[in-house]
C-alpha cells in the first residue's frame, strides 16, 4: 500500500511533487492504511448488530428482522440512517463537554487496537513488539468512556451503571492480563505475529489445547470487558434502564453502540490468534494455512458471544465479583505455576 | 469429600451452562413460529369480539325492537339509545350510539339481546383519523351489518350448537 502511493507520486509531474512533500505523503499513506482497515471494520460491526438479532431471534422461535431489504440485508444502514436522524439531547446541567467526549472515549481505543492486528504474516498495520500490551492498553482505555459518561449524564442510572462497570473491569482485567501472561510465558513474545507464528504445527500446538483453563477464563473475562450478556450489568436494562448511556440518543449513542460490537469482534479475533493459532490451518499437511482461517475462527467466537446471550441470564452483582475475584484470579494464578513446571520440563509445544 | 470433588468438577467443566448452550442451539435449528401479520394471520374463532354491528331480517327489516337490554347491560355506559313509535305501530331506535371509546368489547350487549340485532364481528382492523368517528352511529351499524351479514350468519351457525 504504501509502495503503491510512492509509485503515484513518482509518476507525477515534478510540479505536483513540489505540492507533494514526503511528511504529506506518510500522513496521506497512512490515513489510507488505516480506512482499509476501519471501513471493512464497520461493515463487519453492522452486519454484526443484524447478525445478532437474526440469531438470538432464530434462538428464540422467531424469525427476526425480515423487512429491509432480501432478508433484512439493509437492516443495518436503516438503523444507521435513524440514528443519525435523531436528535441529540443534552441533559439538564450535565456537563457538556464529558458529555460528548465520552463516545469518543470509549470508540477511539476500539479503534485504535485494530492498528495491532495481525491478519496473516504480512498483512499487519503496525507490526509493534509491544502488540500485546498496546491491546491490554487500549481496551482498558475504553472504560473510561464508560465511566466519564456515566459520571457526565448527571443521571443516578447512569452514574450507578457507570460504578458497576468501573468495579467489574477492574476485576475482570486482572484476570484477563493473567491468562494473557500465560500465553505470553509460552509464545515468549508479546508480538501477535510471533504469538501466531509459536503455534505452528497443526490443531496439537495451538496454544488453546495447551492453556485451555487459561482459554475459558480469558473467553469469560472478555465477555465481561466487553459488558455483554451474561456480564452486562453496566446496561441492565432490567434494573437501571441502560445504565452508562440512558441518557445517549442519536448518534452519540451510535458511537457507544460501534465501539461495544469492534470491541467484541476484537475479543473473538484476539481468542482465535492467540488461543487457536490465527491463520494457521489445524491440518497443515492436509488444508494451505489462509486469511480465511482467522475470520473462520474469529466468526465462531463472534457467534459465541450471541449465543451466550440467547442463553444466560444476568448474573447478579455480588456474583460477578465472586467470579472474576474468588475463581478466575486462583484459576489463572494455577495454571500459570502448572505451565511454568511443563515449560521446565519440556513438557508441549513450546521451546522456550 | 466425593460430593466437594464432584461438585467442583461440575462447576470447572461448564456442565450446566453447556446444557443450556444446548437447549438454544436445538431452537435455533427449530421451525420459526412467526406469523408475518399483514400477509399471515391467526385464525379466527366465531365467537371473536370485534367492532359491533346492527343486523337486520331477510326482509331488509332492521332487528332491533329498542328494548334497551343492551344499553342497561352495558357495563361501561358506551351503549345510548333513543327511541320512538313508528307509523306502523312498532317501537324502532331513532339514535343507537356505540362509543368505542368506552366499550370494552365484553360481549354482553351481543348476549342481552332478544332479538340478535347488536352483534361483533370478528373485524379488528379498523383506526379513527377524526375526532368523533369513534361513536358509531345507528346508520354505521346497521351498513356494517349489511355488508358483513353472510359471515356474521355464518359464525353464528358454526357457534349454535354451544350455546
Amino acid at each position: 500500500m504504501t509502495d503503491f502511493i510512492s509509485n503515484m507520486v513518482s509518476y507525477m509531474p515534478e510540479w505536483m511533487q513540489y505540492f507533494w512533500p514526503d511528511w504529506f505523503q506518510y500522513i496521506i499513506s497512512n490515513v489510507l492504511l488505516a480506512l482499509i482497515i476501519l471501513l471493512p471494520l464497520f461493515i463487519v460491526v453492522a452486519y454484526y448488530t443484524l447478525a445478532e438479532r437474526k440469531i438470538i431471534g432464530f434462538m428464540q422461535v422467531r424469525i427476526g428482522p425480515n423487512r429491509v431489504g432480501f432478508q433484512g440485508m439493509l437492516q443495518p444502514f436503516a438503523d444507521m440512517f435513524k440514528l443519525m436522524f435523531k436528535e441529540i439531547i443534552l441533559p439538564t446541567n450535565a456537563n457538556k463537554y464529558l458529555f460528548f467526549i465520552a463516545p469518543v472515549v470509549t470508540f477511539a481505543p476500539a479503534m485504535a487496537a485494530w492498528a495491532v492486528m495481525p491478519l496473516n504474516d504480512t498483512l499487519v498495520f503496525a507490526d509493534i513488539n509491544a502488540g500485546l500490551l498496546y491491546i491490554l492498553a487500549m481496551t482498558s482505555v475504553g472504560v473510561y468512556g464508560v465511566i466519564i459518561a456515566g459520571w457526565a449524564s448527571n443521571s443516578k442510572y447512569a452514574l450507578l451503571g457507570a460504578m458497576r462497570s468501573a468495579a467489574q473491569i477492574v476485576a475482570y482485567e486482572i484476570a484477563m492480563g493473567f491468562a494473557l501472561v500465560g500465553v505470553l510465558m509460552a509464545a515468549g513474545s508479546l508480538n501477535l505475529g510471533e504469538i501466531v507464528a509459536s503455534q505452528e504445527g497443526g490443531i496439537g500446538n495451538w496454544f488453546g489445547v495447551w492453556l485451555a483453563p487459561l482459554f475459558m477464563v480469558y473467553l469469560i473475562s472478555g465477555v465481561a470487558e466487553t459488558n455483554r450478556a451474561p456480564f452486562d450489568v453496566a446496561e441492565g436494562e432490567s434494573e437501571i434502564v441502560a445504565g452508562f448511556h440512558v441518557e445517549y440518543s442519536g448518534m452519540t449513542f451510535a458511537v457507544f453502540f460501534l465501539a461495544e460490537y469492534a470491541n467484541m469482534i476484537l475479543i473473538a479475533m484476539l481468542a482465535s490468534l492467540m488461543f487457536f493459532g490465527g491463520w494457521l490451518s489445524p491440518v497443515p499437511s492436509l488444508i494451505p494455512d489462509s486469511i480465511g482461517w482467522l475470520f473462520l475462527k474469529t466468526w465462531i467466537f463472534m457467534f459465541m458471544f450471541l449465543w451466550f446471550r440467547a442463553t444466560f441470564p444476568r448474573y447478579r452483582y455480588d456474583q460477578i465479583m465472586r467470579l472474576g475475584w474468588k475463581v478466575l484470579i486462583p484459576v489463572t494464578i494455577v495454571w500459570i505455576a502448572v505451565e511454568g513446571v511443563m515449560v521446565y520440563f519440556k513438557v508441549g509445544p513450546w521451546s522456550v | 469429600m466425593f460430593a466437594t470433588i464432584k461438585y467442583y468438577l461440575k462447576s470447572f467443566l461448564f456442565l450446566e451452562l453447556l446444557q443450556g448452550l444446548n437447549v438454544t442451539g436445538r431452537y435455533f435449528f427449530r421451525k420459526k413460529i412467526t406469523i408475518q401479520y399483514p400477509e399471515e394471520k391467526t385464525p379466527i374463532s366465531p365467537r371473536f369480539r370485534g367492532l359491533h354491528a346492527l343486523r337486520r331480517y331477510a326482509n331488509g327489516e332492521e332487528r332491533c325492537i329498542a328494548c334497551k337490554l343492551c344499553e342497561a347491560v352495558c357495563p361501561a355506559l358506551a351503549i345510548t339509545i333513543e327511541s320512538e313509535q313508528r307509523k306502523d305501530g312498532t317501537r324502532r331506535t331513532t339514535r343507537y350510539d356505540i362509543d368505542l371509546f368506552k366499550c370494552i368489547y365484553c360481549g354482553f350487549c351481543e348476549e342481552a339481546c332478544p332479538v340478535d340485532s347488536i352483534v361483533e364481528t370478528n373485524i379488528f382492523e379498523y383506526h379513527f383519523e377524526n375526532r368523533g368517528e369513534n361513536i358509531m352511529t345507528k346508520e354505521k351499524l346497521l351498513e356494517i351489518g349489511d355488508r358483513y351479514e353472510a359471515q356474521l350468519a355464518a359464525d353464528r351457525a358454526a357457534d349454535a350448537p354451544y350455546r
